[in-house]
């Protein structure tokens, strides 16, 4: 790459952040800007777009490109930015409300398409902006503004959708694990295609604690698991609990138990092309389970802005029509001479 | 055998009619294409189902193509057929009041069984006295069962067989107009290259037609239509959407920018798209979005990116291109969006054409969000007027949306090709200075503001949907929004400077009526106050290219006359923005809403009428 060195001041703009005092938005951006600050790339080949919601204010307290577009519609117009431009690094900031109800629809053909942009899903389970309703990703029975008796509808889960979809990336994680944030957004910025980050983010507001059960300190080994490449699928405090797959299903094993050892434990393959057992994972929910963190998918597929530029450089190179005069010359054309005195059309 | 009876015609209008799968709207033009090769002046006009194959045989399931060709230039496809070719009854009854008194009828005498008859809900075994049609001049002809006899040896399933009927009709009335076949037999050698016995099948078909015309001389009338008195240059036939497609195409090649089409399909505006998909050996980006919203919101991207960005659609994706729409507003982005118009509310005619969306095209989104809006006149200029657009988007920083309509779209006519040197220069605003450079800091003259975009180091900035302040951070003080807002209006307002004065087709020093049309009517606005000042009435035009900015002299041609009327297929929404615009004068009105372009007779009696009130 170029000499670039940047640090993480570089990437901050002059405006105030306006985030609320001890929202998990801070936790964030800070990820984000020492994920591009290590990536050696020259700044002005970073685009941040966004879509409406707290987390879409995002481009304003970024130094780079940024352009804070209309409600769920970022990663449409983000679609546009790489097209017309590959050599860009293009990231689309989102929350739940944004992306999975609003903008569900450009959410998903993203990822179908696998255009390469880095999407950073806020996932706070609830409208901020809009001061507290609850959100396509609520659960069923969410007391809110808008559903004071509980709602009677079940959330979409963001990693079920990018499967679905066929997505080739999709890592989790969480606003208070900076490192972790860090790690997987580096990740995310090296795959090419589309990657969707899904970050748990506290809003501190409408929907304090939402996600404490997972990040609470005094089980957080027995309720995370934090997913490597090739490596055991293993967590609780002392390492000593893992996952196994038993019946088409996955399991909670303890090793010691019942003859379990390490050995028995499912070793993660994010590169699986079957997206069977990531999709497993991606469901696994408490109480039962651990909630799976780190990257879970990353496997190659052809990608579309890659595709498009080399499918115009294959046209051109067999092209009979190189400039718009032979094409407005090409096919059927005719003389019309011996009217010196002949009109144009536009006369009465 | 008798002479053949010669008619010698300064102008013709042919409409070709059968079911939606009988192949009408090729065989009207390849007709088309063949008469403009032989140098005519020629207008069509394609009347289809929304259906792809409606019921068969009924008369919803009509599909039509009309061309009028002549001598001297032809602004329509007519407003009635002099010669109908008709596949089956339907086509007689769906066609009976679009004929001129006296015309020529062919007709598929096979496929006017009984059971065909009661399809086309006809009483008794007469189509043509139950439709008033005893005074024209029949022609029944055994299409199917010659078109039969001809390919018994091809060893081909009936379906097929019959699929190539169309081909009989084409040679037939090839034969009557004196064309040429060879441009026919080159397109169908083409289409099929790689079916040799759909080739053979097809050519043999047409020349059955052609021959059948020629041995049945005591019959059938030839017609001679001499080659038109145009410009000299080179000529081809195109239609609306191509031409708005190659505009565009010209534009960026112009301005030296990659072409990016951001578009979802739908009636009539997806033959642009298609013609674009086509050309990617120049270098075009088309996207075929997931929604319209995407469609436009992804050329907001490549906008931002540095691309000339266009969406096409037609009314109802407009509606849903309105909220992004105000987005490039705020954002003072360039952006081309065409609306090729068709009927309305809702999906409305979809296959019908209507000049009902330029009140949506001018205050159709949340907030004063004021962009320029231009219309095409004919198929062939929807080139100029595309390129014009990406020029005033590109040179102002600001959106603009392209009105032409399904008549204009679908329908051709011979263009004189232009050189490239020849259309004017197109200067993006790129920003050059990264020292001065702020977001919204703007042109003293135009007020456009400059462009940047990723990629450029140093001119890092943000922008978006809020309100903002000169560098593109948010701004809500009050005062600001105020003046955004008068900037915002003020700069499409500046845009007059780049468009020409109106001009007065007729009395240029003023008289008793002033016709007012725009867009897509102008053919049959133009012929019908070129026919009625050659019956000496003071009856003059001025017709509207640029709507918003109006023409700078709007006002002085509007007092030069007595009387203006304003020739719209809506119920009024040109009348009424004049109304605004221009409230010192009266505006009468014509309207029309049938789906239908108007024709000239219906505009000469409303004008007539005004002219004796």
């Amino acid at each position: 790459m170029t000499d670039v060195n940047y640090t993480i001041k570089d990437f901050k703009s002059e405006n105030e952040v306006r985030w609320c005092a001890g929202c998990g938005d801070f936790a964030i951006i800070n990820a984000v800007q020492r994920t591009m600050a290590g990536m050696g790339i020259p700044k002005e080949k970073f685009a941040v777009i966004s879509g409406i919601g707290c987390s879409s204010r995002f481009p304003y307290y970024m130094s780079t490109f940024g352009f804070h577009t209309i409600h769920g519609r970022a990663t449409a117009v983000a679609s546009g930015v790489k097209a017309a431009n590959p050599e860009l690094s293009v990231w689309v900031m989102t929350g739940d409300g944004d992306s999975m109800a609003i903008g569900g629809n450009h959410f998903i053909h993203l990822i179908r398409r696998n255009i390469d942009l880095n999407v950073v899903l806020f996932n706070n389970r609830i409208y901020g902006l809009t001061k507290g309703q609850y959100s396509p990703t609520s659960d069923r029975g969410f007391v809110s503004k808008t559903s004071p008796f509980g709602t009677v509808e079940d959330p979409f889960v963001p990693g079920q959708l990018v499967i679905g979809a066929r997505g080739s990336f999709y890592a989790r994680s969480i606003d208070g694990n900076l490192k972790l944030s860090q790690s997987v957004l580096e990740k995310a910025a090296e795959h090419k295609g589309t990657s969707v980050v899904e970050v748990l983010q506290n809003c501190v507001i409408f929907n304090n604690g939402i996600h404490n059960a997972i990040t609470d300190p005094n089980h957080r080994a027995d309720r995370q698991l934090v997913l490597e490449h090739g490596q055991p699928m293993l967590f609780g405090a002392e390492n000593e609990k893992g996952l196994v797959f038993e019946n088409g299903k996955l399991k909670v094993v303890k090793i010691g138990e019942n003859g379990v050892t390490e050995d028995d434990i499912l070793v993660h393959d994010a590169m699986e092309v079957d997206p069977t057992l990531h999709l497993a994972l991606i469901n696994m929910a408490l109480p039962d389970f651990p909630v799976a963190f780190g990257v879970i998918r990353a496997v190659p597929a052809p990608v579309y802005d890659v595709e498009m530029e080399a499918q115009i450089k294959e046209v051109q190179q067999t092209r009979k029509v190189t400039c718009v005069d032979e094409l407005l010359n090409s096919g059927n054309t005719w003389e019309v001479t011996g009217n010196p005195n002949g009109s144009s059309k536009k006369c009465i | 055998m008798k002479e053949t009876k010669v008619i010698e015609l300064e102008e013709v209008a042919i409409r070709f009619s059968g079911d939606s799968g009988d192949g009408m709207q090729l065989t009207g033009t390849l007709f088309s294409d063949t008469t403009a090769l032989l140098g005519n002046d020629i207008s069509t006009f394609p009347d289809y189902p929304s259906e792809i194959r409606a019921p068969q045989g009924t008369v919803g399931g009509v599909s039509g193509f009309q061309v009028q060709f002549g001598k001297k230039q032809v602004n329509t496809p007519g407003d009635n057929a002099n010669v109908l070719v008709a596949m089956n009854p339907a086509a007689i009854k769906a066609n009976a009041r679009f004929l001129e008194p006296g015309g020529t009828i062919i007709y598929d005498s096979d496929s006017f069984t009984e059971k065909n008859l009661k399809k086309a809900n006809f009483e008794t075994d007469d189509p043509f006295t139950e439709c008033n049609l005893q005074d024209f001049f029949k022609i029944p002809v055994p299409i199917s069962s010659l078109t039969q006899e001809g390919l018994k040896d091809f060893g081909l399933d009936n379906k097929s067989v019959l699929r190539s009927k169309n081909m009989f009709a084409l040679g037939l009335v090839c034969w009557m107009f004196n064309r040429p076949l060879d441009y026919v037999e080159e397109f169908v050698k083409n289409k099929f290259r790689k079916k040799p016995v759909v080739v053979d099948s097809n050519i043999k078909v047409l020349h059955d037609g052609y021959n059948y015309g020629l041995t049945m001389q005591h019959m059938t009338p030839s017609y001679l239509v001499h080659p038109a008195e145009i410009e000299n240059g080179t000529y081809r036939n195109i239609n609306g959407n191509h031409a708005t497609a190659w505009g565009l195409l010209a534009a960026a090649e112009k301005s030296g920018l990659e072409l990016f089409l951001g578009s979802y399909p739908i009636t009539p505006a997806t033959d642009i798209l298609t013609a674009l998909s086509e050309r990617k050996d120049l270098g075009v980006k088309t996207f075929q979005a997931e929604d319209e919203i995407a469609g436009i919101c992804s050329a907001i991207g490549a906008s931002f990116a540095g691309d000339l960005a266009v969406t096409t659609t037609s009314g109802p994706g407009l509606a849903l291109k309105g909220e992004a729409i105000g987005l490039a507003v705020m954002a003072e982005l360039p952006l081309v969006i065409v609306n090729v118009q068709r009927g309305g509310p809702s999906t409305g005619l979809p296959t019908k054409t209507e000049q009902s969306d330029l009140m949506q095209a001018l205050y159709g989104r949340n907030g004063e969000s004021p962009v320029v809006v231009l219309a095409a006149s004919t198929p062939s200029d929807c080139f100029h007027y595309a390129y014009m657009s990406a020029k005033i988007a590109l040179e102002r920083m600001v959106p603009v949306i392209l009105l032409t309509d399904g008549f204009l779209g679908n329908g051709s006519e011979p263009w004189k090709i232009p050189a490239m040197a020849d259309l004017p220069s197109i200067t993006p605003r790129v920003a050059n200075d990264s020292e001065e450079f702020l977001a919204y800091k703007r042109d003293a003259a135009t007020l456009a503001r400059e462009w940047a975009f990723p990629g450029m180091a140093g001119f890092e900035h943000r922008i978006g949907g809020l309100e903002k302040n000169i560098t593109g951070t948010v701004s809500h003080d009050p005062e600001n929004h105020q003046v955004n807002s008068e900037i915002r209006e003020e700069k499409v307002q500046r845009v007059v400077d780049m468009i020409p004065d109106l001009e007065i087709c007729g009395d240029e020093d003023g008289g008793d009526v002033l016709v007012v049309s725009w867009g897509g009517t102008f053919g049959h606005t133009a012929s019908t106050v070129r026919e009625l000042r050659r019956a000496g009435k003071s009856v003059s035009l001025a017709h509207f290219n640029y709507i918003k900015p109006l023409p700078k002299n709007t006002k002085e041609v509007f007092s030069k006359f007595k009387k203006i009327i304003v020739c719209e297929l809506n119920l009024g929404q040109f009348a009424a923005y004049l109304r605004n615009e221009l409230p010192e004068f009266s505006y009468y009105q014509a309207n029309k809403l049938k789906g239908l372009p108007f024709t000239v007779s219906e505009l000469k009696e409303s004008i007539t009428k005004l002219l004796e009130d």
